[in-house]
């Protein structure tokens, strides 16, 4: 094959493996009843594939690249098994499972493997989101087993060092086996807190790309991409979990603004001053869709769909005088009431603001600047600031946007509001 | 990446096998449990339809069917991480046609959409 056609195999074989990786570590660690060994043996599956598809082509029988991969590898774990005496049990299941399979019986079986497959990515999602690990370490092991992601590729998502990624997978597999942690679905009155935790992750790694912390960029787009993907894909597992489909449309919402929330240098644009034309028509229906469905499953809704409510304020107004900031100002009131924090009263004091005057909007904000927790929180004297400039206090406004400027880590978003500060002077 | 993926073909005389749709189906189950596909439908013959061109400034309207091209069957909207990724997809929706529907010849076209998570062009 010539050098071209091999980079292209390349690319086409890494591909494969960003469909398949998350089904073939699910199916792995089902039968290791081990996530760490599981990734191992689908990562060997991989590098036998990227020694042998660029010379014999990739497969192309019953099952597709997919079942190969699949096949490859748990030969790989047979052999791994058996060479442990101390899993002499496990072998029996592995043989019983074997008996099943198309090599054994001459059929492609690829129904019983899906039997399985939706069961396997759930597990997989609740151990790699497990309480037991910290929200980061969550966070990384996710990407890598769910989302096929490197370890490079993961370090530039959060902008840390490869090294300490590396580091942080490495330690959240030990620790998942130190602390034998079950391939198993958590028990029925688990799920709640279990589910809070798989929530978190994704909404964490959604918002690391949407509003980044911290360095050059304003946005770091993939990371919001696969955030939602995986949402998604949690939804599609859990149909009847109302947070999911909550979470997935919060997340939906706001990504359809990305597109108008920085100018074409790439300087941030508030909400107020982005052209709505801008906001993408698709994601919008999609994420009205899910919460839609997140709506009708009934009961008291939680933290995601109402946050999910305001963004949909927001998504279906034409202007930002044209938006309902009453209806916005009491799901705050809500939301307060399920996640008490003085960031969601932050909020509430900009929707009381718009929604009935600047003044009222002040009081509130006012009543926060002694609070401890956000004491170095760029955001409150932003907003202070801007309510400061409506009601014609300039002076006072321009001391709060410096402020807030010297507090916020992210460059661009610095910049923003140094301008707002100048505008005043 | 969003991707439009749009499938144009020449149907044999005989009858799609149900096995076909089935295949389809299961295929855009796994699209959809991957978190992948946003969206996607069949297309009626463009006899149905019609066409508004502009030419030498004048607008003109014309029923189908637009007997110079192939049929356009059916769309797709992808999200996926790579074009890679939309190619593997778009092969297993094609070789579908090649396993289960003996003589349909045809082709995908992979367009990028702009999106609002890229920035535009190659």
């Amino acid at each position: 094959m010539t050098e071209p056609g091999r980079e292209a195999t390349r690319s086409a074989i890494e591909a494969v493996w960003r469909i398949e990786s998350p089904r073939l570590i699910a199916g792995l660690a089902r039968i290791t009843g081990d996530v760490g060994a599981a990734e191992e043996l689908a990562q060997d599956a991989l590098v036998i594939a990227l020694e042998q598809w660029p010379l014999r082509g990739v497969p192309d029988g019953p099952g597709g690249p997919g079942a190969w991969l699949m096949a490859t590898a748990k030969h790989r774990a047979i052999d791994m098994i058996r060479r442990r005496a101390s899993y002499e049990r496990k072998l029996q299941e592995i043989g019983r499972d074997e008996a099943l399979r198309p090599e054994n019986s001459g059929e492609p079986d690829v129904d019983a493997m899906d039997d399985h497959i939706g069961d396997d990515l759930l597990r997989l999602i609740f151990i790699s989101c497990h309480p037991v690990l910290s929200p980061e370490a969550r966070a990384a092991l996710t990407l890598r087993l769910l989302g096929g992601l490197t370890t490079a590729e993961i370090a530039r998502a959060f902008l840390v060092p490869e090294a300490t990624i590396a580091q942080r997978i490495v330690r959240a597999k030990r620790t998942l086996t130190a602390r034998r942690v079950p391939f198993e679905l958590p028990l029925r009155a688990e799920i709640p807190g279990r589910l809070t935790s798989v929530l978190e992750v994704i909404y964490l790694m959604f918002n690391e790309g949407y509003a980044a912390t911290a360095g050059e960029d304003w946005m770091r787009p993939p990371l919001c991409a696969e955030a939602m993907r995986l949402g998604r894909v949690l939804a599609g597992l859990m149909t009847r979990e109302a947070e999911a489909h909550g979470l997935v449309a919060l997340m939906e919402l706001q990504a359809s603004r990305v597109g108008a929330r920085t100018d074409p240098a790439g300087e941030p644009v508030l909400l107020a001053d982005q052209d709505r034309r801008r906001w993408d028509r698709l994601l919008i229906r999609h994420g009205l869709h899910a919460l839609v469905r997140a709506r009708t499953l009934g009961g008291p809704p939680g933290p995601y769909e109402v946050q999910a409510e305001i963004a949909a304020c927001h998504a279906q107004a034409h202007s930002v005088r044209a938006t309902d900031w009453e209806r916005v100002a009491a799901l705050y009131v809500v939301l307060g009431y399920l996640t008490p924090s003085p960031v969601v009263e932050l909020n509430r004091a900009v929707a009381v603001g718009m929604a009935f005057g600047p003044a009222a909007g002040l009081e509130l904000v006012d009543a926060l600047v002694a609070e401890p927790s956000l004491r170095s929180y760029h955001l409150l004297p932003a907003v202070r600031g801007d309510l400061l400039r409506k009601l014609g206090r300039s002076d006072e406004a321009r001391a709060e946007f410096e402020r807030a400027a010297s507090l916020t880590e992210n460059v661009r978003e610095r910049e923003l509001l140094r301008r707002r500060a100048a505008e005043l002077t | 990446m969003r991707y439009m993926m749009l499938l144009a073909g020449t149907n044999p005389a005989t009858p799609p096998p149900p096995e076909l749709f089935e295949a389809i189906m299961k295929l855009g189950g796994e699209a959809t449990q991957a978190g992948v596909m946003l969206d996607t439908a069949g297309l009626l013959p463009s006899a149905a339809g019609a066409r508004v061109s502009l030419t030498d400034g004048k607008v003109t309207v014309t029923d189908g069917p637009f007997t110079e091209s192939k049929e356009l069957i059916s769309y797709a909207l992808y999200e996926v991480r790579s074009k890679e990724e939309a190619i593997e997809w778009a092969s297993r929706f094609i070789k579908l046609h090649r396993d289960h529907w003996a003589g349909w010849t045809g082709s995908t076209d992979i367009l990028q959409v702009m999106g609002p998570l890229e920035p535009a062009g190659p």
